[in-house]
């Protein structure tokens, strides 16, 4: 078995990989490059088909059509055994019928690798397990069972290591914690992770780099905080965290901006932050990057401001208050506001005007389902 | 005061009755082991020896018959083991077209009346040409122990994660490997017991064997012949001795079970 094992992690790329279903498309046509040595999350809703991107770079799905590389060489017809990557289960697949220390050096033992033992006990040490070696993975909890399955992938060194969902399973606290804990140890061993997640926070807050994945394939890709300030479609400013959307036909352009008119309102959206730029098209906002005022602000052309409207809902979260305010003609805008003290006291059917500064505005390539047509 | 109750009484009744029904006998043959006869028959209590335990081989044709049944059960067990396992692995983990009549055709023998497959299998032989003998006898008992095998191993790899297997491909293991250091391990404890009931089946068969054993003399067909002379005390010492064997061995696995529950809750 020639495998080209790396002290440190290789780039893995996918061309043109394409996975058919009897009855559905599971990836459509995808491109993909991680570079060396990176944190990569693939984020998306179930389905979307980032459990079949990460089986088919491991060798557990065959793709039907494309290429996949690691380290610039092709892999797509190699058998899982023989490529140089190593998985961490949902479920965490450890051997029931093994002491935790036999799990950990099986990849070791099948690579006949030298003093399995030693090197499965020093893995073991590294996520702090060294004392359960002899147990086996039934008298683990969740979270130490979770720790083992790294270990386990981990003391192979492969050159990519992929991680499916595998916090899935925890409680929210320790779910934090392993985040934290993973996080460093891809920091000290170096090596590429490709991680699969539904939970954007998780991606957000660990990944390099995110790219968020919809029917079987990627809406956007980019640095976490890149992605969040300029969702590029509707898919992605609602799945990554909360949008206000604005549909409407471009009626002013300016040097630097254009405005869209909806239901008596302008607005506004930079230039150089708008995908779509003639038409009818989609401007967003944050809901944190939104204030509301009791009376008209009147605030200048570089403000965008809606109103007035009757707060409909009040969401108390504990580090914000989420108020759902109706804008005749407009529809329902959701504002954040930090729960510091000073926030105005408002009740629930009062008037309000929301306003945010035209520079947090961004527009998208696409419109939100239900609007496509006209 | 505690109120009379018939209702009360029927469970324990019914069940003494039941047991009472079941037990004498299995009774009758052990105690009829140590019974002194000295002619064919043991029917009648004639005092106590030993003499039968010990020296059971003294009546040649009992062990040699014994002999026979072991030695068809062991090579029946281990083809039909084999060859099930494989299948309920194939029909749990594949898709492919003949599954279901495959599957229907493993439930064809438990379900067909023991004559009816016995016969049919005789006449089958009888047409080919093979003459009745140990190989016929086996092949009949591979053909209706591999569906009990199939069943009770089918069960076990359903419960069996396909991502174990998964995760031993991705930590370098080949398809053998991965088989052989986690599937079969995995899948033992379900293929012993499919080896036993297996064993059972074709050591205790007497119908199919009737048809297609020719002159070859199984532990079941001896007592059948015997029983029209009276049956000797030996035949009584032997199964008397299948008996305890049995229970011994489900003593040992659940002594040994209760064990590892207890180590395992120790830790």
């Amino acid at each position: 078995m020639a495998i080209d094992f790396k002290p440190s992690g290789a780039d893995l790329e996918l061309k043109n990989v394409r996975k058919d279903f009897p009855g559905f498309t599971a990836l459509q046509d995808m491109d993909l490059h991680i570079p060396a040595g990176e944190f990569f999350a693939l984020l998306g809703p179930s389905g979307c088909g980032k459990t079949t991107t990460l089986r088919i770079v491991a060798g557990l799905e065959e793709p039907t059509a494309g290429q996949v590389l690691i380290g610039g060489k092709d892999v797509t017809a190699s058998k899982p055994h023989e490529r140089p990557v190593n998985t961490v289960f949902q479920s965490y697949a450890l051997f029931p019928h093994m002491t935790i220390l036999e799990n950990v050096a099986f990849g070791l033992r099948q690579r006949k690798i030298e003093d399995p033992l030693k090197k499965a006990m020093d893995a073991l040490n590294l996520v702090e397990l060294g004392y359960a070696a002899e147990r086996r993975p039934q008298q683990l909890s969740g979270g130490q069972q979770q720790r083992v399955a790294l270990a386990r992938a981990l003391v192979n060194r492969p050159a990519l290591l992929l991680l499916d969902e595998p916090l899935g399973a925890l409680d929210l606290k320790l779910r934090r914690q392993m985040q934290i804990e993973l996080k460093a140890i891809q920091m000290e061993v170096g090596l590429t992770f490709l991680h699969v997640t539904h939970d954007q926070e998780e991606a957000m807050d660990m990944a390099d780099t995110v790219a968020v994945m919809n029917k079987g394939h990627i809406e956007q890709m980019g640095a976490p905080e890149a992605l969040y300030e300029r969702p590029k479609t509707a898919f992605v400013s609602k799945f990554l965290g909360q949008s206000n959307l604005f549909v409407g036909k471009v009626a002013d352009s300016s040097a630097s901006s254009l405005s869209i008119e909806v239901g008596g309102h302008k607005i506004t959206v930079p230039k150089d932050r708008a995908e779509k730029q003639t038409g009818k098209i989609c401007i967003g906002v944050r809901p944190e990057k939104t204030t509301f005022h009791r009376t008209n602000p009147k605030l200048g052309s570089d403000h965008v401001v809606v109103g007035p409207g009757e707060i409909i809902d009040i969401r108390f979260t504990g580090v914000s208050n989420q108020y759902l305010i109706d804008i005749p003609n407009v529809g329902e805008v959701t504002v954040f506001a930090q729960n510091v003290g000073i926030s105005p006291v408002i009740e629930l059917g009062e008037q309000v005007w929301v306003s945010w500064k035209v520079e947090h505005s961004f527009g998208l390539s696409d419109l939100p389902a239900g609007n496509e047509d006209e | 005061m505690k109120r009379f109750s018939i209702g009360r009484l029927t469970l324990p009744a019914y069940s003494f009755l039941a047991m009472a029904f079941m037990l004498i006998p299995i009774v009758y043959t052990i105690v009829f082991s140590f019974n002194d006869s000295k002619q064919r028959t043991n029917t009648q209590w004639q005092g106590f020896t030993l003499d039968k335990w010990l020296g059971v081989c003294n009546k040649q044709e009992v062990c040699s018959a014994l002999g026979n049944s072991i030695f068809i059960g062991v090579v029946s067990t281990l083809i039909a083991t084999i060859l099930g396992t494989a299948l309920a692995i194939g029909l749990v983990r594949y898709k492919f077209k003949a599954k279901a009549l495959v599957n229907l055709a493993l439930f064809l023998p438990m379900a067909t009346p023991e004559v009816v497959l016995g016969a049919g299998l005789a006449g089958l032989f009888f047409n080919a040409g093979v003459g009745a003998g140990m190989p016929t006898v086996i092949i009949a008992h591979v053909v209706f122990c591999l569906s009990f095998v199939v069943v009770t191993v089918k069960a076990r790899v359903q419960t069996l994660d396909p991502v174990l297997e998964e995760a031993g491909r991705d930590l370098y293991a080949n398809p053998s490997q991965v088989f052989w250091k986690i599937t079969f391990p995995l899948l033992l404890p379900g293929i012993i017991s499919a080896a036993l009931l297996s064993f059972s089946l074709s050591f205790d068969d007497f119908i199919i064997t009737y048809f297609n054993s020719g002159s070859v003399e199984t532990f079941p067909k001896y007592v059948y012949v015997a029983a029209a002379r009276g049956v000797p005390a030996e035949a009584n010492v032997i199964a008397s001795a299948v008996f305890l064997a049995a229970i011994l061995i489900v003593l040992a696995t659940q002594i040994n079970g209760a064990f590892k529950r207890k180590r395992l809750a120790k830790k």
